[in-house]
C-alpha cells in the first residue's frame, strides 16, 4: 500500500516583523535587549513554536516545588533504572531500531509509555548530551563572606556545605588584632554528590571591620574581585583557551549584625563599593538573639535602607508566566525574606528522639534547619539548589561584561594616546630619527591622515564613554 | 559529633530523612542548567556538499522528518546548474518534547558540477571562515551580546557517489582542505545501488584512501577524551563512511508505515539497519553526538581560526610605528614574541587591529 507524501511541512522561521523568509543567507540576529534585561528572551522565535512546559514523571524536580529537603518519592526509582539503561547504552551505543535514548541513561525524555510508538527525530536528548560534558568536568562556585568577626560566618559556611573548613582555626585576641589588616584567605573544597562534582571556593576576609579605623577596609575585597576578573579577561583573550580556570567571585554573603538598628555606615559603604562587581546577598547573622517580631522589623528596616542608599543587591530573576504557581509562590517567599535571618551550628544535638544541628539553651533548643526558627534552609536552597546557576550567569553576563568593557576602553585609550603622542612629536618635529624601526612607507600624507583618524578615534572614545556611563547609570537604576 | 569533611554519595534508592545531615543538594544544579537550556534553545548548522542529484535534500528531509532543505522550500525548483558554487542556507525552528532547536541547512549547489572543478571548494572555505570571523568579531566587541548567535558550521556532510571503486580526486581534494576547518562526515549516497559485499569493499577502500591522504573525518581520533569515548568512537570509525538511502515517501510494510523506496524487486526500508545505515547516521548526528560535534567546532576549529587571526593581526600591528617609544628595537616578523609592555597592551592591540579591519 502506498501512502501519499507524508512529510511535515515546517513553517519558515520569521523575524518579528518580517513575514516570509526568503531562502537566502540567514542573517544572524541577536538578543537586542539591553544588558539590564534579565529575561532570557529567545532569538526572535515566533509564537508558532509553542513551548510545552515539560513535566516528565520521575524527574528530579527542583526541591522547592515540593518539599525543602526530601526528594520526590518517585526519584528513588531513577537511580536504579539508570544503572540498567546505561549498561545497555554502553553495549550498543548506536541502537537505531529502538526509540531514541540518551547515551548514559540520565533522565530520558522518551521514556513515557505513550511515546513508544511515535516517530521521533531524537534531538530532545540534547540537554542530556550537554549535561554529560559538564558533569564530567564538574562545576565551580566561588563565594566570598564578608562581615565583622564573631558574627558566625565560619559556622554558617560549615553548616551550609556540611564541611569543616575551619578545623584548626585560632581566634586572635584583641591585641593581636589591632595591627592586622584585612586578609584574604581562600579555602577550596571538593564536594561530590550523586556523581556531580562541585569545586567550592570560599573566600574569607578575617579582619574586616575589626580595626579602630575601618575606612576602606573593603579595599582588599574590591581588589581581589578585580584581580579575578582581570585574570579571567587575560585568559579569555589569550591564545590558549582550552583550560581556563574560572575564579571569578560569584556571590558575596554580607553579614549584618543583629545588634544594631539596621545597617551601619560601614555596611552601607562596603556594599555600595561592591554592588557593581559581585552579587551581594545580605544575611542577618545570629538571628537566634531576636524574637520573630524583632526579626521582622529588622528585615523591613534593612530593606528600606538598602533601597534608600541605592544598594543593588542580587535580584532574583523574574518568573516566566508559564511556571507553575508553586514555583512562583516560592520565589515570592524568597524575595520577602531578604535579608536571610540565619543561625549556624556545627554541633549535633539530640532532642525528642531526633538528631539535628542546633544550639542548646536553657530555655529551649534552636534547630538550624527548622524553617520556623531561621531562614537557613531558604538560604541554602537558594544558594545551592535553585539559584546557583543564575548567580553564575549574572556574574558572567553583567558584572564581568561591565568590567571587561571598561577595561578595554581604558586600554585602547592608553594605546591611542601613546600612539598619538609619538605621532604628534614626529609630525611636529618633522624628523624621523626617533624611531628605531624604519617605517614601512615614509609617507607624510599618510601619517597626517593617521593623525586625523586618531583624533576621530578619540572623539569616538568619548562618545563611547558617555554611552557606557549611561548604560551603567540605567543598570544601577534598573538592577 | 561533628560531620566528616566530605559527604558521601547517597546509597541508591534510599529515601533521605527529614533532617538529612549529609545531603547538600548540589546535583540540583543540573536541573537548573537544563531549565536554562530548555529556555534558551539550541542551534545546529549543518552543511551538505556533493554533486547535484546525489540526494542531498532528500536525505536532510529524511533526517529531520520535515521539509528542511532548500529544494523543498523554493516554490519552483529550477534545475539549472549554477556557474559557480553558491551557498544557500535555510533555517527552521524545530521543537520536540519541549526542546527547541534552530536548525540551519546550508546547501552548496554547483559543487563539482562544472567541467573544470578546480578550487570549487574555495567559496565553501570562505563561507566557513566568514562564519568564524563574524563570531570572532562579536566576541571581541566591547559590548557583547549575552548570547552570541552561532552561525558557525558545525558539521559538513560530504556525499560520495556510489561508484564502488574508490574516491575521486575531487573528493580527496575537498576533504583534505576542509577537514582542517570543519567536522566532515562522509556518506555514500544512493547506497541502494551497491550490494552488501560491494558496499563493504567500497568502504574499506575509502577508509584506506582517507588514511593514506591524512584526512581526519569526524570523529577525529585525536579529540577522544577518555577511554569510554574512544570505545564508542572506534565503533563509529569502523563504519565510516555510512551508506545511506534517503526517502520521503511512506509505504506499508508488515502493517507498519515506514519510509522507503519501492521497486519491483522489493522495498528498501530507510530505517532498517539491515538495508542501509541511515539510522546510524541519524543517531550519530542527532541523538548521541550532536553536542560533541558542536563542542569540537567551538573549542578546536574555532580556536584554531582565532589563534591564526590573532597572530596575523599581531604581525600587522607590530609593523606599525611602535606605540611605546621605549620599546627596544625588535626584529620584524616575530608574531609570537610578546613585547616588553605587559599583556594588556597586547589585548588592546588585538582589539584595535581586529576591529579596524572590520
Amino acid at each position: 500500500m502506498q501512502y501519499p507524501y507524508a512529510m511535515r511541512d515546517l513553517p519558515l522561521m520569521s523575524h518579528s516583523g518580517e513575514q516570509h523568509q526568503r531562502p537566502g543567507h540567514y542573517g544572524a540576529e541577536g538578543i537586542g535587549s539591553p544588558i539590564n534585561g534579565r529575561h532570557l528572551s529567545l532569538p526572535g522565535t515566533p509564537s508558532l513554536v509553542r513551548t510545552i512546559p515539560f513535566h516528565p514523571r520521575g524527574s528530579p524536580a527542583v526541591p522547592p516545588r515540593h518539599n525543602h529537603m526530601g526528594l520526590d518519592p518517585e526519584f528513588q526509582q531513577l537511580p536504579l533504572r539508570r544503572q540498567i539503561v546505561s549498561q545497555v547504552s554502553l553495549d550498543s551505543p548506536l541502537s537505531p531500531s529502538m526509540r531514541p535514548r540518551s547515551p548514559w541513561g540520565r533522565f530520558d525524555p522518551y521514556d513515557s509509555p505513550e511515546d513508544q510508538d511515535k516517530e521521533y527525530v531524537g534531538f530532545a536528548t540534547l540537554p542530556n548530551q550537554v549535561h554529560r560534558k559538564t558533569v564530567k568536568k564538574g562545576f565551580t562556585f566561588t563565594l566570598i563572606v564578608a562581615g565583622e568577626s564573631g558574627l558566625g560566618k565560619s559556622t554558617l559556611i560549615n553548616s551550609l556545605f556540611l564541611t569543616d573548613l575551619y578545623k584548626d582555626r585560632k581566634v586572635l585576641n584583641a591585641e593581636e588584632r589591632i595591627s592586622r589588616t584585612v586578609a584574604i584567605i581562600k579555602h577550596t573544597v571538593g564536594i561530590e554528590e550523586k556523581g556531580v562534582k562541585l569545586r567550592l571556593t570560599i573566600i574569607d576576609t578575617p579582619g574586616f571591620g575589626d580595626a579602630v579605623n575601618n575606612t576602606e577596609s573593603w579595599r582588599h575585597i574590591d581588589d581581589y574581585i578585580d584581580q579575578q576578573f582581570e585574570q579571567y579577561f587575560r585568559d579569555e583573550s589569550g591564545l590558549n583557551r582550552r583550560n581556563i580556570q574560572d575564579n571569578r567571585v560569584h556571590c558575596c554573603l554580607y553579614f549584618i549584625s543583629p545588634f544594631g538598628h539596621g545597617l551601619r555606615p560601614l555596611d552601607v559603604d562596603c556594599m555600595r563599593a561592591l554592588h557593581e562587581k559581585v552579587n551581594i546577598i545580605p544575611v542577618l547573622a545570629k538571628a537566634d538573639s531576636l524574637t520573630p517580631a524583632e526579626v521582622c522589623r529588622k528585615k523591613m528596616k534593612i530593606r528600606e535602607e538598602i533601597k534608600q542608599f541605592g544598594i543593588n543587591i542580587y535580584q532574583f530573576p523574574e518568573c516566566d508566566s508559564d511556571e507553575d504557581e508553586d514555583f512562583k509562590t516560592q520565589e515570592q517567599i524568597l524575595k520577602n525574606s531578604i535579608p536571610f535571618a540565619v543561625i549556624g551550628s556545627n554541633v549535633q544535638v539530640e532532642s525528642k528522639g531526633r538528631k539535628f544541628r542546633g544550639r542548646v539553651y536553657p530555655w529551649g533548643v534552636v534547630e538550624v534547619e527548622n524553617p520556623a526558627h531561621s531562614d537557613f534552609l531558604l538560604l541554602r536552597n537558594m544558594l545551592v539548589r535553585t539559584h546557583m546557576q543564575d548567580l553564575k550567569d549574572v556574574t558572567r553576563e553583567i558584572h564581568y561584561e561591565n568590567y571587561r568593557a571598561q577595561c578595554i576602553q581604558n586600554m585602547t585609550r592608553m594605546v591611542v594616546l601613546e600612539r598619538k603622542r609619538s605621532l604628534r612629536e614626529k609630525y611636529r618635529d618633522g624628523s624621523e630619527a626617533d624611531f628605531p624601526l624604519p617605517l614601512a612607507v615614509a609617507d607624510t600624507e599618510k601619517e597626517r591622515l593617521i593623525y586625523e583618524k586618531d583624533e576621530e578615534l578619540r572623539k569616538m572614545q568619548e562618545v563611547l564613554e558617555r554611552i557606557q556611563e549611561q548604560m551603567q547609570h540605567s543598570h544601577r537604576g534598573g538592577c | 559529633m561533628s560531620e566528616a569533611t566530605k559527604p558521601q554519595p547517597q546509597a541508591k534508592g534510599e529515601k533521605t530523612p527529614i533532617s538529612d545531615t549529609s545531603y547538600v543538594g548540589i546535583d540540583a544544579i543540573l536541573e537548573q542548567m537544563r531549565r536554562k537550556a530548555m529556555k534558551q534553545g539550541f542551534e545546529f548548522n549543518v552543511m551538505v556538499v556533493g554533486q547535484s542529484g546525489l540526494g542531498k535534500s532528500t536525505l536532510m528531509n529524511t533526517l529531520f522528518k520535515s521539509k528542511v532543505s532548500r529544494k523543498s522550500v523554493q516554490p519552483n525548483v529550477e534545475e539549472r546548474i549554477p556557474k559557480t558554487v553558491e551557498i544557500k542556507s535555510v533555517s527552521h525552528d524545530v521543537e520536540e518534547k519541549g526542546v527547541r532547536m534552530k536548525l540551519t541547512v546550508i546547501d552548496t549547489p554547483g559543487f563539482g558540477d562544472q567541467i573544470n572543478n578546480e578550487n570549487c571548494w574555495q567559496p565553501i572555505m570562505k563561507f566557513i571562515n566568514d562564519q568564524y570571523e563574524s563570531y570572532l568579531q562579536e566576541e571581541i566587541n566591547i559590548n557583547r551580546k549575552k548570547r552570541i548567535p552561532d552561525s558557525r558550521v558545525h558539521c559538513c556532510i560530504y556525499f560520495i557517489p556510489p561508484t564502488g571503486h574508490c574516491l575521486r580526486p575531487l573528493d580527496v581534494e575537498f576533504m583534505r582542505h576542509l577537514s582542517k576547518v570543519v567536522n566532515i562526515v562522509p556518506v555514500i549516497a544512493k547506497a541502494d545501488t551497491l550490494t552488501l559485499e560491494e558496499r563493504d569493499s567500497f568502504k574499506k577502500t575509502i577508509r584506506e584512501e582517507l588514511r593514506a591522504n591524512g584526512i581526519d573525518v569526524y570523529p577525529q581520533k585525536e579529540f577522544d577524551e577518555d577511554a569510554e569515548d574512544r570505545m564508542i568512537n572506534d565503533k563509529i570509525r569502523e563504519m565510516t563512511p555510512f551508506a545511506v538511502v534517503g526517502s520521503d515517501q511512506e509505504y506499508q510494510v508488515n502493517g507498519k508505515r515506514i519510509l522507503g523506496r519501492k521497486t519491483k524487486w522489493g522495498t528498501i526500508e530507510v530505517e532498517n539497519i539491515a538495508h542501509c545505515e541511515f539510522a546510524y547516521l541519524r543517531d550519530l548526528l542527532i541523538r548521541t553526538h550532536m553536542q560533541n560535534i558542536k563542542d569540537i567546532t567551538c573549542s578546536i576549529h574555532y580556536e584554531t581560526y582565532r589563534v591564526r587571526r590573532l597572530n596575523e593581526s599581531n604581525i600587522l600591528f607590530t609593523s606599525n610605528p611602535p606605540d611605546h617609544p621605549t620599546v627596544q628595537p625588535k626584529a620584524n616578523g616575530q608574531p609570537e614574541e610578546q613585547p616588553a609592555t605587559p599583556q594588556p597592551n597586547g589585548v588592546a592591540a588585538q582589539h584595535e587591529a581586529l576591529s579596524h579591519e572590520m
